[in-house]
């Protein structure tokens, strides 16, 4: 019966690829990319379970030929001082973007909708787009420029006329909690105030001419109408956000920083932890398992807030 | 009549004069804000290399020069070099990535297909999971062996999920199925509906994923930093990395360069690194104006609809 059934289905498989034949063929060129640049690699995470060593033959040869050791490269990761510091950091500051994002975004797309001259609300978009269009390359000799110790803006002209002494930036851990929350909300406030601002004008204008009506001003309208009805797309930004918490922007911790290992107690995160132990290091194995250990917590982690999203409103599910 | 109360409703229903103000002074100060740091290493780059390094980086700099432009212009190849390998792989990426991107999402919008749902799911699955930075780079330098060539720079960027689902989105919302249909009575193919119906109809959405691509591929410096050593395939960003992780790296490739009559100490270094980086983000600025709408609509389309 079983057998039947798979027959029939495996014949209406071929007989759907027979009669789409230029379908099945416009789906090619994409389905090679995928199996490369993702699937293949999913099936690399074996790599994590071994001690890998690179002997005479190609890739795929030392790889079977390397010796299991199951769990052996979490457990060193999660054991080193590393595995704590690097995942706290990787949460604390995606945390801490999340909230400076909502705190920042939201209150400037709502003085954006209320100013008078259109056409400067356009100009003022405008200017706070375009650091979002600067690759990190680019951001990281922005940042120099202020940051650099000999010749930078802040030490040149602010903190050596002060009567101070030039301050080390790149080696001091202690600024960086502030510098890179900084530098993602120079990067990312235009991008997030466009959305919420797209936000505030899918809202009724009739709500906000029954308030005047009633007598409401311009900041009872805010705090009563405009920023109750922003609450869901707040919470659900909030909570896909929140799915990403896991994964740290590459660019940012690798570039801006100038990867620079004074700065890695507060500065390394997950993803520049996985490029040194390649690069650096040369310990593919282990770190293929620190990459799989966020792959699989992020997983979790989106699959649950999205799982959340869904209970407030399906419309802005995931999937 | 309606219309005239409705506009003196919207009259009386503004902010005050004063908080006017407050706001547009909050906002100059975003912008100055925003756009600071790009005035600041347009100003160090025309800057003179002697007054750099007396002066340090300044808004107002006491004597300019225009030696840095000179310099990456005509005394290296190097940069000359990255800026055509650069425009190839935008260009070249760009094409083929909302090509194929096209034709994938157009099958998988099609009603009629039966296996629709796993194919998107396919797509879907890639921004759940992935196997991580090492087994990738295995399969591209090891397996593949593809390091150091021209395509490495293109294919891993070739295939976004979030924009196949964009343009999937695109096509099922705003090509009737029955258009499709009526043009298969009339006896077209699969190709030429593709071609002269779909891709036809599709500009405004095409547009915004050629642009978004052509952005990507040209503020690339990550797949460079993994794959390429060969200095004849540098794209720009990774050269600028490359500066400022090396100073000298500009003294060197100039030496490469034939260049000996410059002695180390009159090598414009500090104004010429930021002069590079002006003339890397220079495009972008350029063309940031023109595109902006259709940037802002995508991300709103991608952001909000996920």
């Amino acid at each position: 019966m079983l057998r039947l059934r798979n027959r029939t289905k495996s014949r209406s498989f071929l007989y759907e690829l027979n009669k789409n034949k230029t379908l099945f063929i416009m789906l090619i060129p994409v389905l090679i990319v995928l199996i490369i640049n993702n699937y293949l690699p999913m099936f690399g995470v074996i790599l994590a379970f071994k001690d890998f060593k690179m002997s005479s033959g190609n890739f795929v040869t030392s790889l079977f030929s390397s010796e299991w050791v199951g769990f052996k490269n979490f457990e060193f990761f999660l054991n080193t001082s590393y595995g704590f510091s690097v995942t706290r950091n990787t949460i604390l500051f995606n945390g801490l973007f999340i909230v400076l994002t909502l705190v920042t975004a939201v209150p400037t797309a709502i003085m954006l909708n209320e100013l008078k001259s259109r056409k400067l609300a356009k100009f003022y978009q405008t200017a706070m787009f375009l650091p979002q269009f600067m690759s990190w390359v680019v951001v990281s000799f922005l940042a120099f420029a202020f940051f650099s110790v000999d010749t930078g803006f802040i030490n040149k002209f602010i903190v050596e006329p002060l009567g101070f002494e030039g301050i080390q930036w790149y080696s001091e851990p202690k600024y960086w909690l502030y510098i890179l929350p900084l530098v993602t909300i120079w990067k990312t406030l235009g991008f997030n105030t466009i959305i919420y601002f797209a936000g505030i004008s899918g809202i009724d204008t009739e709500l906000y001419e029954a308030a005047v009506i009633d007598g409401a001003n311009k900041w009872k309208q805010a705090i009563h109408i405009t920023v109750p009805l922003l609450t869901p797309l707040m919470i659900i930004l909030t909570l896909l956000s929140i799915g990403r918490i896991f994964f740290a922007d590459f660019g940012l911790f690798f570039q801006v920083t100038q990867n620079s290992g004074a700065l890695y107690p507060v500065t390394l995160v997950i993803d520049t932890y996985v490029f040194n132990a390649l690069r650096v290091m040369g310990d593919p194995s282990m770190s293929t398992a620190v990459g799989l250990y966020q792959g699989v917590v992020g997983l979790v982690l989106v699959l649950g807030s999205n799982l959340i999203v869904k209970k407030i409103n399906k419309d802005h599910v995931l999937f | 009549m309606t219309s005239i109360a409705k506009k003196k409703s919207n009259i009386q229903n503004q902010i005050s004069s004063p908080t006017n103000i407050l706001f547009h002074l909050i906002f100059v100060i975003f912008v100055a804000f925003c756009l600071a740091p790009l005035i600041l290493i347009f100003m160090v780059s025309i800057t003179n290399e002697s007054t750099l390094s007396t002066n340090g980086y300044s808004f107002f700099p006491k004597a300019f020069s225009l030696q840095a432009y000179q310099y990456i212009f005509r005394d290296t190849q190097q940069i000359i070099r990255s800026y055509g390998v650069s425009l190839f792989i935008t260009i070249a990426g760009t094409f083929l990535s909302v090509f194929i991107i096209a034709l994938y999402a157009y099958v998988i919008s099609r009603k009629g297909f039966k296996y629709r749902g796993f194919f998107s799911f396919l797509v879907f699955f890639t921004m759940l999971f992935n196997g991580g930075l090492v087994p990738t780079f295995m399969i591209y330098s090891n397996v593949l062996g593809w390091s150091d060539t021209l395509f490495i720079l293109i294919f891993p960027l070739l295939v976004s999920p979030m924009y196949v689902i964009i343009m999937k989105t695109f096509f099922s919302s705003s090509i009737p199925d029955s258009l499709v249909e009526a043009a298969k009575i009339d006896g077209a193919g699969e190709w030429r509906i593709f071609f002269s119906i779909i891709l036809r109809l599709s500009t405004p959405a095409l547009a915004t994923i050629g642009l978004f691509n052509t952005l990507h591929y040209w503020n690339d410096w990550f797949t460079a930093l993994l794959y390429i050593t060969d200095e004849k395939l540098i794209p720009l960003q990774f050269l600028l990395y490359r500066v400022q992780s090396t100073l000298e790296y500009l003294i060197q490739i100039s030496s490469q360069s034939g260049q000996g009559a410059m002695t180390i100490a009159d090598l414009p270094g500090q104004s010429a690194r930021m002069a590079l980086c002006i003339v890397t983000i220079g495009p972008v600025i350029l063309a940031f104006p023109f595109f902006q709408k259709y940037f802002v609509k995508g991300l709103t389309i991608g952001a909000i609809k996920g």
